[in-house]
């Protein structure tokens, strides 16, 4: 009862205070976001109307789909104060060994068990990620860097270095499946694709786990600070197979859609994209000390970084600019995050 | 402190051991002084990047410098494109050379004292930081050269750095060897030495003990940046044309030489020549695996294992546990940073 009460009385003082604009971007650092990528997309349609066509705002939601799903891994990661580099090496070992394993030895393999097989792979490497964190104890920048190399170095020299263009036709099929059709203006079919829907549930899923589960709460508490959370009684050792596990999980079965979406697997794909993603997660407001973060916010912020990379080019930008249009993103929303925090 | 000469004396050791088993698989070709040479002169663009991040990781709080690989490239692209834009190489080659040389390290400085202004001034996480600054240079790289490879061609003077050798050793090896050894007595010698490993150590204490520490990180990172300055300067003067994307594994195997040569990646101690010894060991291995004939796949699987190995080797004391007579009675240096569960 005392608790409720003294929660109401935070509302109370709050809700005092809530109506100032610092109050509220402190809080909720991912209006920041929403608004830039308002900001964004409101230039970007009066410089160039093509903008708001269906066909792009669906490309843009399909391009979203593997971007978003690592990002909600690394948001997971980032909220209990690490950070993980390996996810895309994870993504590209079980999305190419998945593939040449179907496509030699279990040809008839329905692809909902290809989509869990991906993910449990995933999973099983997370884990051996979140194993070594744990017992390495060093920061897990440098763990996962390791463990890239190792994954893709595996991948690489003992799985196989060719590109495979004609996918297994059950992958092929579910990459076309459509969720919704429809004929645009100029005659040309759009389909949103029926894996889109995985993208948001994920992000309930995970939602779920660090609003609703003990989990979620030993994520923050780890976050914010470790050693109070162990003396606490949190289990670290948990707390960190489990995160580097859902990571893990997450990037499998993002790159089994990427092999389906995409209508052939590339073992030299997606390597080299994770400071795209952990940038978005940035940007959505979580904290790269821990602690903090929504996945909302990682969710608009993986929208900002998408938007960036595909309007470049419909607003006369070259796309050589890309990278320095993002990497000064990242570093004006460190800064103003960082000045908002200290100024409370 | 403990395994500070331990550490060195193991990578004495290795080094010895690879130069062993080289000999032998190779037949002595692995010895041979053109062999040597050519190894010499491949290990300095590595060897100072990972001198940098050794830096970065010594001023502790998270320090790590991940942008080294990105600005070396941009001091080279840029500082060709501006210097081509205004001297020709066949007119003056001498001129190009130099002026080459002087707006490359300073790039490579002004990149760094950016990278230190953000960290100290603002706060923001070192590794945040610098993969922010990582894509920024990266970017503005690719933006000067249009995503191309940028020519340097080969003036006099730098192709002589690239290429030639003083008193039968490398040229760009001598210009590492220099500069390691002045980093090296700047940090045993000067007050700013004491200060980093201090700040690196207790960042809280070192404040209240009145160390300048926005003066200490400044020019921590701006050193590290001077160092990928030289380190693209080199790569120019050694492959005649620059590229944005040069080097895309350098920046796992800078981490990976400097934890291989027992640098805390929480701060507060590293020694520039374990750094310089471990930078070597790994260029001895690269050779040994080129001389079996492995594929660079199966390098970067090597890569990755070894440093989760060499992490093991620091976390659980190996050497002391090798080499008991060095313990110490008092194991003050090791306490764990978090307790261990379920005590």
């Amino acid at each position: 009862m005392s608790a409720s009460r003294v929660e109401e009385l935070q509302q109370a003082a709050s809700e005092k205070r809530g109506f100032s604009l610092g109050e509220l971007v402190r809080r909720r650092p991912e209006t920041i976001t929403f608004a830039l990528l308002v900001a964004i997309c409101v230039a970007v349609a009066i410089a160039n109307p093509a903008f708001l066509q269906p066909s792009t705002l669906i490309d843009i939601g399909r391009a979203s789909v593997v971007m978003g799903l690592f990002a909600l891994g690394v948001f997971i990661i980032l909220a209990a104060g690490g950070i993980d580099v390996s996810f895309t090496a994870i993504a590209a070992f079980t999305m190419y060994s998945m593939t040449v394993l179907v496509q030699r030895y279990l040809p008839g393999l329905p692809i909902a068990v290809i989509i869990v097989m991906a993910t449990a792979g995933g999973a099983l490497l997370g884990v051996i990620n979140g194993l070594l964190v744990h017992h390495l104890r060093v920061p897990s920048l440098i763990v996962t860097i390791g463990t890239q190399y190792l994954f893709r170095g595996f991948l690489l020299s003992f799985i196989g270095t060719v590109w495979i263009m004609s996918l297994p036709p059950q992958m092929g099929a579910f990459g076309r499946l459509p969720l919704l059709q429809f004929e645009s203006a100029n005659g040309a079919t759009i389909t949103l694709p029926f894996y889109f829907l995985v993208l948001p549930i994920a992000a309930v899923i995970t939602w779920w786990i660090l609003n609703r589960t003990l989990m979620g709460r030993a994520i923050f508490a780890v976050g914010g600070n470790a050693n109070i959370a162990s003396r606490l009684g949190y289990d670290l050792r948990k707390v960190h197979v489990f995160l580097f596990a859902y990571a893990g999980a997450l990037a499998g079965l993002a790159g089994i859609i990427h092999v389906c979406a995409n209508r052939q697997a590339n073992p030299f794909d997606l390597v080299g994209t994770e400071i795209n993603v952990i940038a978005a997660v940035v940007l959505g407001g979580a904290k790269i000390t821990g602690g903090t973060g929504s996945v909302l916010g990682t969710i608009l912020g993986v929208l900002l970084i998408v938007v960036i990379n595909s309007v470049l080019v419909l607003v006369g930008i070259p796309s050589t600019w890309q990278r320095l249009v993002v990497g000064v993103f990242i570093l004006l929303a460190a800064a103003f995050f960082v000045t908002r925090q200290r100024k409370k | 402190m403990q395994t500070s000469s331990g550490q060195l004396v193991m990578l004495v050791a290795i080094n010895c051991l690879l130069l062993i088993v080289g000999a032998m698989i190779s037949g002595g070709t692995f010895l041979s002084l053109f062999n040597m040479q050519s190894m010499a002169s491949q290990l300095p663009e590595l060897a100072l990047l990972a001198i940098g991040v050794m830096l970065a990781m010594c001023a502790g709080n998270g320090g790590i410098d991940l942008s080294g690989i990105a600005l070396a490239n941009l001091s080279g692209v840029l500082s060709a494109v501006i210097v081509s834009s205004f001297l020709s190489s066949a007119d003056s080659e001498m001129a190009f050379s130099v002026s080459f040389i002087v707006v490359a390290v300073a790039i490579g400085l002004i990149g760094g004292t950016i990278n230190g202004l953000l960290i100290a001034k603002l706060n923001i996480t070192p590794i945040l930081c610098t993969l922010g600054t990582q894509m920024a240079f990266m970017g503005l790289a690719v933006v000067v050269s249009g995503g191309k490879a940028v020519t340097v061609g080969s003036p006099d003077l730098l192709s002589r750095i690239g290429n030639d050798l003083f008193l039968a050793v490398p040229i760009n090896f001598l210009i590492f060897a220099v500069a390691a050894i002045v980093i090296a007595a700047v940090l045993r010698f000067t007050p700013y030495g004491f200060w980093l490993m201090m700040t690196g150590t207790n960042p809280k204490a070192a404040v209240y003990a009145g160390f300048p520490r926005t003066g200490v990180i400044v020019s921590t990172y701006a050193i590290s940046g001077t160092l990928s300055g030289i380190a693209g300067m080199i790569i120019a003067a050694r492959n005649v044309n620059v590229k944005f994307d040069y080097g895309s594994s350098y920046l796992l195997i800078a981490i990976l030489i400097v934890v291989m040569a027992g640098v805390k990646p929480e701060g507060g101690y590293g020694r520039v020549v374990c750094v310089v010894l471990s930078a070597i060991a790994l260029q001895l291995m690269s050779s040994l695996l080129n001389f079996g004939g492995l594929s660079n796949f199966v390098r970067d699987f090597a890569w990755g294992l070894l440093l989760l190995t060499f992490l093991a080797v620091g976390r659980y004391d190996v050497v002391d546990f090798l080499t008991p007579m060095r313990r110490q009675p008092n194991p003050s240096a090791s306490i764990p940073r978090t307790p261990k569960p379920n005590n």
